[in-house]
């Protein structure tokens, strides 16, 4: 495609704008990290006065960060792990098996991803709390009803990408192996998942990264025990003494992992998420 | 959204119905079983609450019935009465912010889909660094949605933060960014640096679809640049957009984090969306009738959004087809 001139000009000076747009939060963010507490309390530092990691110590004790990372990985870990393997049992059904309410199923399950979440927040609330009651077994307050909630949230998406990797991987191999006498369960465990297993791991990234950013429900069906980092960083950042390089250190902290797993895992994960769309 | 079904071969018809039948009802429970957590687990958390929440709105749900929410006495239609009664502090409160939801959505997804649309266009063609680029471009997308408000929060600090550092607003009369009239736009940009790098990946993914000698025999045509855009990329990417903006819209107009993660329990009026405001009268007031009344209304407003949405164009599609 031949292009004019302005074409080009034009694509310097919009990625130019947005490359600037993207990276001034990271800039913020990466930079007050690494600043001592009286560069972030008077006028805005371009550049640290000292480089100093103070701030990513200093922020464990401020806030009960710790807790709150391993009531997060504890949350997300599991409501990722129940929502992978439901996902690839109910992906397994879609992709392989024709069946009354197939159609009906995976419309419903799609558009519940469409609702405003406060709507189901008030009743799932009331819920939790009144089968806490009758049952004894605490929902609310307790990381059970967090990862329940979370692993909902990502399994249609995750249920969808599924479904479309394993359309990917040849019948043949389910057959081979139904044929070697295993069972329709056998080969999706011994031959099937083993195929799938980069879509497995973009969906599990896709699952955690969905649990580890929710803030709404986290709010409401948590107490001080259960905190997650969502909900811990959200409050302390609106208290009025602030002390910001730690909160930015505490950002990075929750930042890296999850963006270095998208990164790395971002061809699986931009096909499946586009794949809907697209097709 | 469903695509995906629709394309199933008609080879895996034929394959699953075409084995020699072993245990002829349980090859025909075995579908069902295995979605039988999947579905369990959305009843529990999405279908029940919804249709809980229809029931709560005709209750007058206050704290004493938390506990035991079946003994709330029965309101009839008051909570949509007093919700909609628009001369009654209540009612104009939710209508303020319903026009306010209108607004945030429409600046925030416009400008999204136009900084995804003219970003993944202008990098259609290869150049050194465009992977480079797209990597970075999508950053904001998988940054932990809190850890990136939160630093915004921090850059629009009045007295601290970067942004009026950047504009060279200081001292008494720089402005305020989380309070007043600013708050809406804070909101807008935020939400639009959250946003757009989804709208950039699905275009992106759209315009891989289009073939190229589209684009050759259009040029061999005389085809400029902007005429190849309008009617060569503009048209493919329809049922692409068709679905991103719905979405786009969907996730805007419900959008809770952003506000919330900006400025805490209380939003400034200016900036109160509805999905806060619901929050707010719900469990700031802990009247959760009239917080479930106001959710019903919600959820009406968007079905019929979207079965307008849907119905008008498909029917232009398929005119255009």
């Amino acid at each position: 495609m031949r292009e004019p001139r302005w074409v080009g000009w034009a694509r310097r000076l919009v990625l130019g704008f947005l490359m600037l747009f993207t990276a001034l939060p990271l800039y913020a963010m990466v930079t007050s990290a690494l600043k001592p507490l009286g560069d972030v309390q008077g006028d805005w530092h371009w550049i640290p006065t000292t480089v100093t990691l103070r701030p990513f110590a200093d922020i464990w004790t401020t806030i009960p960060l710790g807790r709150y990372f391993l009531n997060s990985l504890i949350v997300s870990g599991a409501a990722t792990a129940l929502s992978v393997t439901i996902a690839i049992f109910a992906a397994y059904a879609i992709s392989r098996f024709r069946f009354p309410g197939r159609r009906v199923f995976a419309v419903t399950v799609l558009s519940t991803q469409m609702f405003p979440g406060i709507l189901f927040l008030l009743p799932l609330f009331l819920i939790f709390v009144n089968l806490g009651n009758a049952t004894g077994v605490a929902l609310y307050g307790s990381r059970l009803g967090l990862v329940l909630t979370y692993l909902t949230f990502s399994l249609p998406f995750a249920i969808w990408m599924l479904a479309g990797y394993l359309d990917s991987i040849p019948r043949e191999l389910d057959e081979a192996a139904l044929v070697d006498g295993n069972g329709p369960l056998g080969a999706l465990l011994r031959v099937v998942v083993p195929a799938a297993r980069p879509g497995i791991v973009a969906v599990a990234i896709y699952a955690f990264m969905t649990a580890w950013g929710e803030v709404l429900f986290a709010s409401v069906m948590t107490d001080s025990g259960t905190r997650t980092l969502a909900v811990g960083l959200q409050e302390y950042s609106t208290e009025v003494q602030v002390y910001w390089n730690q909160v930015m250190a505490a950002s990075l902290i929750v930042s890296v992992p999850v963006v270095a797993g998208f990164l790395l895992l971002q061809r699986f994960l931009v096909a499946g998420l586009t794949a809907g769309a697209v097709k | 959204m469903t695509a995906l079904l629709d394309q199933t071969p008609a080879a895996r018809t034929a394959a699953a119905g075409g084995r020699p039948p072993r245990g002829r009802g349980r090859r025909i429970a075995l579908p069902y079983l295995l979605l039988l957590p999947a579905v369990l687990l959305e009843l529990l958390v999405h279908l029940v609450p919804m249709l809980v929440g229809l029931v709560m709105s005709f209750r007058k749900l206050t704290q004493f019935y938390i506990r035991n929410w079946s003994a709330a006495p029965h309101a009839g239609l008051d909570n949509y009465r007093v919700v909609l009664d628009f001369d009654s502090a209540v009612g104009r409160s939710l209508l303020h912010s319903f026009w306010v939801t209108i607004a945030f959505t429409a600046a925030s997804v416009g400008t999204a889909w136009l900084f995804g649309t003219a970003a993944a266009v202008l990098m259609q063609r290869h150049f050194r660094g465009r992977g480079l680029l797209r990597a970075f471009f999508l950053v904001p997308y998988a940054l932990p949605m809190y850890a990136a408000v939160i630093t915004w929060a921090f850059m629009l600090q009045r007295d601290t933060g970067m942004v009026n550092a950047l504009l060279g607003r200081d001292g008494p009369d720089a402005p305020f960014w989380l309070i007043g009239g600013n708050s809406f736009w804070s909101l807008v940009v935020v939400s639009v640096w959250r946003t757009w790098p989804f709208a950039f990946l699905i275009i992106m993914a759209g315009l891989q679809n289009v073939p190229r000698d589209l684009y050759e025999a259009a040029a061999l045509d005389g085809a400029g640049w902007w005429r190849q855009f309008r009617e060569v990329t503009q048209p493919l990417l329809r049922p692409v957009n068709q679905v991103l903006l719905l979405v786009l819209f969907l996730w805007t107009f419900n959008d809770f984090n952003t506000p919330y993660v900006l400025f805490g329990e209380s939003a400034p009026r200016e900036a109160s969306l509805i999905s806060i405001h619901i929050y707010q009268s719900s469990f700031v007031t802990w009247n959760f009738g009239l917080g479930s009344a106001m959710s019903v209304l919600l959820l009406l407003f968007l079905l019929l959004v979207t079965a307008g949405y849907l119905a008008v164009t498909s029917r232009r599609r398929h005119a255009h087809a």
